[in-house]
């Protein structure tokens, strides 16, 4: 039994969608060349709506007008990720996980269904069932998605990651279908549980989920 | 010269998508320098140059979804590649339109898919060794015989050399429209016939003496009857490739119905015991986090009459009855993709919780696609549910190498006579589809008695 990995915790706060790319490409370099150990970047994003590599596809899922975006401060943003496009913003934590899945998780599927794990656990500490959908990508509770996932893998090593609704206000999905399924509505963990939950406890939970789920342990 | 693979990026995982190549044929690359980008699911990978060199040939270009260990690249020096195409094409090709001569002569257009094992896929082939047999052009007489191990000619059968001159996805063309490769010229490597080869000569069929869909005499077929193809060029039609998983679906319910005699026999079970049973202890269950079905109990009854009847619970194997010791219970699981049937072993050590567990557990996973590869295998006895859909019954084929296979049919309240008074009672059909080789009716008949005995008085104190 080999002694587990280390993991690096980076609360980062508000960043915007550009900057978190360009952050992610620099450590995603550096955990390729092995001079940074496995990270879990914690942030929230202002309003933004990404489009996924399919970007002509994921445009037509955007069922806002650019001055209607413009109007209401959402910025639109094409990204390398897979998926379809996604919101993000304030109340939403997001995680980007730069770990190296070699060299005993190098499976794609699996590293999906482990981020799903991570947030159906974390929705447990609060008495919600969260769940799989199969053949449906993220965390969801009865028909509505609590959490979205969209990855990249570089040579095994990992970036973008999963949007966790915590406070979201879920009237900005309203701009678009999310994830281009149409018949799926969303939620938070503000509607469910009916209050606001405070930010910095409700990643304390998705730390230990994913440490646990990852089995790392967490660098001092 | 390398061959540059779609990887297998997990083990759930049966193709992948090409989203951007992001190398150029004439380009350079390194060993391990980004070469491609795929894309599964949620998921987009970046694919290293397993080889420095030049990229040489793009064989699945974007857009294209391919199974994984599809060549989709060739990479090579520069020079060398060249002078070897040239060396090698002459060699290969005069010597390929004779062997295929006299097959089409004989026994026509069969390029069969079936016969198509991939090379990624020994397990499969392990598995149903007979239909590359059964199917496989009648290249020699023997090799017709049913069920027998696939011959292997000295020399190189129409097969081989279809394999050796064309990729997977250049016979799958050819299989779809009926082609025989080996007399397409080809300009790939060797002599090979690529993608562009075979869809030009679909565009211009008539400048070459092979016809695109040959006049298919009758009885050429293995099965014995000429039918039209499924569509026509220019035919209003949306063609949709098949996934690993119904590919090996499909060879396998064909491979099954060939090999047994199947029949099957219907029982109409009242279930209204069974019913009081589940409500008294659908709380209990509840409370261990489990969910008491009509399932667990039939899984029971099932167990119970294997013991009583074994050879239920058999295989043949040649002359041989195998008799197994362990009963390992399939229970097929539908999925909005397909079809898996994963498999409850040692059953009979399992009480009712037990098995309401495993094939909770069983389930979930097949849902979310991590089931192991050992947990869909060994099965000795199956049942499958097509009344969640509504079936009043089902005929169903037998997973091979079991002998016996049990339907549950739609559970409902029905109109009965009970000492002779209209009742209302919960009811529903059971079949099971048998091998007659080894089963007759009557035994077949005393295992479905036993079950329906067993569910019609249950025994509530096991529950």
């Amino acid at each position: 039994m080999s002694s587990p990995r280390p993991l690096t915790i980076r609360r980062l706060g508000v960043v915007s969608y550009t900057e978190g790319l360009e952050l992610q490409r620099a450590l995603v370099a550096e955990r390729i060349a092995g001079d940074i150990s496995d990270q879990l970047l914690l942030l929230q994003h202002p309003h933004v709506l990404t489009l996924g590599v399919k970007a002509g596809e994921s445009r037509q899922h955007v069922l806002a007008t650019p001055e209607r975006l413009a109007q209401l401060g959402v910025e639109l943003q094409e990204t390398g990720r897979g998926g379809d496009v996604t919101y993000h913003g304030p109340g939403q934590i997001v995680g980007y996980p730069i770990i190296s899945l070699k060299p005993d998780r190098c499976d794609v599927h699996r590293y999906v269904r482990d981020l799903e794990e991570v947030m159906i656990r974390v929705a447990a500490t609060y008495q919600i069932e969260a769940a799989r959908i199969p053949g449906l990508t993220g965390t969801w509770v009865g028909a509505e998605k609590l959490g979205a996932i969209g990855v990249r893998i570089q040579r095994w090593v990992t970036s973008h990651g999963f949007a966790f609704n915590v406070n979201t206000d879920l009237d900005f999905f309203r701009l678009i279908v999310p994830c281009g399924i149409s018949d799926r509505g969303v939620t938070s963990l503000r509607r469910l549980t009916g209050r606001d939950l405070p930010l910095p406890d409700v990643e304390d939970r998705l730390i230990a989920a994913f440490a646990d789920v990852f089995q790392r342990t967490l660098a001092t | 010269m390398s061959d540059v693979v779609m990887p297998q990026m997990g083990e759930s995982i049966a193709e992948g998508t090409i989203v951007r190549w992001i190398k150029k044929v004439g380009d350079r690359v390194d060993r391990d320098e980004p070469l491609f980008e795929i894309s599964t699911d949620k998921v987009d990978a970046e694919i290293p140059s397993p080889a420095a060199g030049v990229l040489i040939e793009i064989r699945a270009k974007e857009g294209d979804t391919v199974p994984v260990n599809t060549v989709v690249a060739v990479i090579g020096e520069a020079s060398a590649a060249v002078a070897a195409t040239r060396a090698a094409t002459p060699a290969v090709t005069p010597a390929a339109p004779a062997p295929a001569a006299a097959p089409r002569a004989s026994a026509p257009p069969a390029v069969a898919p079936p016969a198509e094992v991939r090379p990624s896929a020994p397990a499969q082939a392990a598995a149903a060794p007979a239909p590359a047999a059964a199917y496989a052009p009648a290249v020699s007489a023997p090799a017709a015989a049913p069920a027998a191990a696939a011959p292997t000619p000295a020399g190189l059968s129409g097969d081989q050399l279809r394999r050796r001159k064309s990729s997977p996805l250049v016979r799958k063309i050819a299989g779809d429209h009926q082609v025989d490769i080996s007399g397409i010229a080809g300009s790939g490597l060797g002599g090979r016939v690529t993608k562009h080869d075979i869809l030009a000569h679909l565009d211009g069929a008539p400048r070459d003496a092979a016809p695109t869909v040959p006049a298919a005499p009758a009885g050429a077929r293995p099965s014995g009857g000429a039918y039209a193809p499924a569509f026509k060029p220019g035919d209003h039609v949306h063609v949709v490739p098949m996934s690993v998983m119904r590919k090996k679906i499909a060879e396998h319910m064909v491979f099954s119905k060939k090999t047994s005699a199947h029949v099957h026999s219907v029982f109409e079970v009242d279930y209204t015991r069974v019913a009081s049973i589940r409500d008294a202890k659908k709380a209990d269950y509840a409370r261990q986090d489990v969910k008491l079905t009509f399932m667990s109990f039939l899984m029971k009854a099932a167990v119970d009459a294997l013991k009583a009847v074994p050879i239920i619970n058999s295989s043949l194997d040649g002359d041989s009855v195998v008799y197994k010791k362990e009963i390992n219970l399939g229970i097929a699981v539908a999925l909005d993709w397909g079809l898996i049937v994963p498999v409850i072993k040692k059953a009979e050590e399992k009480n009712m919780l037990g098995l309401t567990r495993a094939i909770r557990d069983l389930a979930a996973r097949a849902r979310a696609k991590q089931l192991k590869p050992d947990e869909v295998q060994g099965g000795t006895f199956t049942i499958t549910n097509p009344g969640v859909f509504g079936a009043q019954f089902g005929m169903p084929i037998i997973s091979q190498p079991q002998v016996a296979i049990m339907g549950v049919g739609h559970i409902e309240k029905r109109v009965a006579v009970v000492d002779d008074m209209i009742a209302i009672r919960t009811k529903g059909y059971l079949s099971l589809g048998y091998d007659h080789r080894i089963i007759d009716g009557a035994v077949a008949d005393e295992f479905m008695s036993h079950v329906k005995r067993t569910l019609e008085t249950f025994d509530a104190s096991a529950v």
